[in-house]
């Protein structure tokens, strides 16, 4: 081997840590150098939704599930940092974290019956749980604000620093999704990563393999509930208000097409597709006003001609040209 | 090792297995045959959970397992390969395999979460573990492929490196060559050999009687859900019985 081989070697081994790296380091140093505080807003935004897709696409992409509820958890985890903090005047950091564990309690609870069934079944009972909790969001109006919302969230500070510019907060966000996507990383890359995909790959092939899919199936569930609490908690600190509007079914519809378009079972596509969407709309007038028409016909394109989403599926192309042309080589 | 012990299953009042009972020697190749129909899938689902018996026991390694879920039967040491094949296409060759060592992966979400050392350890004895697989079936050529583009017999073998590569102490073979050409049937039998040279213990459900004559030490046979005989190959090959089962019944009632 020699010194170039060496050098590509390195690369190719440590390649996950080191776009994350880099990730890192962009984002480090960009918002210094382009400080609007219109796009740091909005990359802000990105960052949240990121950490929500990271946990659908985890559940989605590798464990083959589905869920049309995922804005629920969202909506447990900001109204539940909202409650804690203003009404009973709970600590912002540990409100967070309780209500994460809160959120995973009720996820278990829907998870273990919903998660019995497949496919549009699942996808109604999860439907219909998004529904229930936009019902009481918005029905429920002494405790929650009803359909005006709830403001005067604080924001989040660490002694006397306070997470209150959009520049800030982008630290604050994105450290979050960092780690979130490390963690996401980490989890696909681990036996129990394995497991999941094999789950969505073939259930009766995993479970001659070993994997115990019923309890897999309700622990990813669990985690993406999680990951979409821990998202919800930020988005009302961030933004210092929140309405039911957030939180609808067509929310969960929009994080499913992120993941869809992002790409299934691919970590990277989770960020690129919360981004993608999130941007798209700024940018093109055209589609903020037919934003639910150019969702779905995104999705249905998508799926057609790449079904496993544009990050994994040109992916999967490219690996199969590699192969292919190394094996010729061979 | 493994003793199934007068086992049922009906399917709407069929039966596709009454009262069947067999043993597996520890260490040797079992064959199960039998005409088409005759339950020797049945047989082998019933045996790992994928299937529930209706009646009877099956112990394994001086433990009942009937009726456990399939996992912890894997759990085990039973590992198994399918009819049709069933392999994951949107992984790599190399993930197919290492989707075999489940049994040996860690359980800890938390733990696959935050990646400490112990994990990252056992992750690449795991790969290597699994490269030595791959090593063994000749397919470390193709560890980066998706297994969806790969020909037949290619995914044969991934399936059975899948098998193979969590040591396991009982490996059931459902059909390992249908589908297969001479030589590839040629090198599954040889590698049939050389597990049990390793001190693998098999259960080979087959069609083919050149491979099952060629492979096994004692053959059970199967017919319409009854176990009709057992012996050594030679021993079967002369029973009346089995000539009947695979020849036509027109012979003994006319």
């Amino acid at each position: 081997m020699n010194s170039r081989d060496k050098i590509f070697y390195f690369l190719y081994l440590h390649r996950t840590g080191l776009t994350v790296l880099m990730l890192t380091m962009v984002l480090a140093i960009y918002p210094l150098l382009y400080g609007n505080p219109y796009i740091l807003g909005l990359t802000n935004l990105i960052g949240i939704y990121t950490i929500v897709v990271l946990g659908l696409n985890l559940f989605i992409g590798y464990a083959g599930q589905i869920s049309l509820g995922h804005a629920a958890f969202f909506a447990l985890g900001a109204y539940g940092s909202a409650l804690m903090t203003t009404e009973w005047g709970f600590w912002p950091w540990p409100s967070i974290v309780l209500v994460a564990l809160g959120t995973a309690m009720i996820a278990l609870l829907v998870g273990i019956p919903a998660l019995r069934l497949h496919g549009h079944y699942l996808a109604m009972a999860t439907l219909g749980f998004n529904i229930v909790i936009y019902t009481v969001l918005v029905q429920w109006d002494e405790l929650t604000g009803g359909p005006s919302g709830f403001a005067g969230i604080p924001s989040l500070s660490i002694g006397s620093w306070q997470f209150d510019s959009d520049l800030k907060l982008h630290y604050l966000v994105w450290a979050a999704a960092l780690i979130c996507l490390t963690l996401g990383l980490n989890l696909v890359r681990s036996g129990v990563g394995r497991g999941l995909a094999a789950l969505a790959g073939d259930e009766i092939a995993a479970r001659s393999l070993g994997v115990d899919t019923r309890t897999a199936k309700v622990k990813v569930f669990v985690l993406s509930a999680v990951l979409a609490s821990l998202a919800g908690s930020l988005y009302a600190h961030t933004f210092g208000f929140v309405s039911p509007d957030t939180f609808g079914i067509f929310a969960s519809v929009d994080f499913v097409t992120m993941v869809v378009v992002g790409g299934l079972g691919s970590v990277w596509g989770s960020l690129f597709g919360a981004a993608l969407l999130t941007w798209l709309p700024e940018f093109i007038d055209l589609f903020e006003a037919y934003k639910e028409i150019i969702h779905g016909l995104l999705l249905v394109v998508v799926l057609l001609y790449l079904p496993q989403g544009l990050v994994t599926g040109l992916v999967d192309l490219a690996r199969v040209r590699l192969a292919r042309r190394r094996h010729r080589r061979a | 090792m493994l003793d199934v012990t007068s086992l049922c299953r009906n399917f709407g009042g069929l039966p596709a297995l009454s009262e069947v009972s067999f043993s597996l020697q520890r260490g040797r190749v079992t064959a199960l045959i039998g005409p088409n129909g005759a339950g020797k899938t049945t047989m082998i689902n019933c045996i790992t959970g994928a299937d529930l018996p209706d009646a009877g026991r099956v112990d394994f390694a001086g433990e009942e397992i009937t009726g456990l879920p399939a996992y912890r039967v894997a759990r085990l040491g039973i590992a198994r390969t399918f009819q049709n094949l069933r392999l994951f296409p949107r992984l790599s060759v190399i993930d197919n395999v290492l989707c075999g060592l489940t049994v040996h992966g860690g359980k800890s979400m938390l733990g696959a979460l935050l990646r400490p050392p112990s994990v990252r350890n056992r992750e690449r004895r795991l790969h290597l573990k699994a490269m030595a697989a791959l090593d063994r079936f000749g397919l470390t050529e193709l560890a980066d492929w998706p297994v969806g583009v790969l020909a037949y017999g290619d995914r044969k073998r991934v399936e059975l490196a899948r098998a193979v590569v969590s040591d396991p102490s009982l490996i059931l073979l459902d059909e390992p060559v249908a589908g297969l050409n001479h030589e590839e049937t040629m090198a599954v039998g040889n590698e049939i050999r050389a597990l049990r040279a390793q001190g693998y213990t098999l259960l080979l459900v087959e069609h083919d009687m050149d491979l099952v004559m060629g492979v096994s030490d004692h053959v059970v046979v199967l017919d319409g859900g009854r176990c009709i005989a057992s012996g050594t190959p030679d021993e079967v090959r002369q029973n009346p019985l089995v000539l009947e089962a695979y020849l036509g019944r027109t012979s003994a009632t006319a």
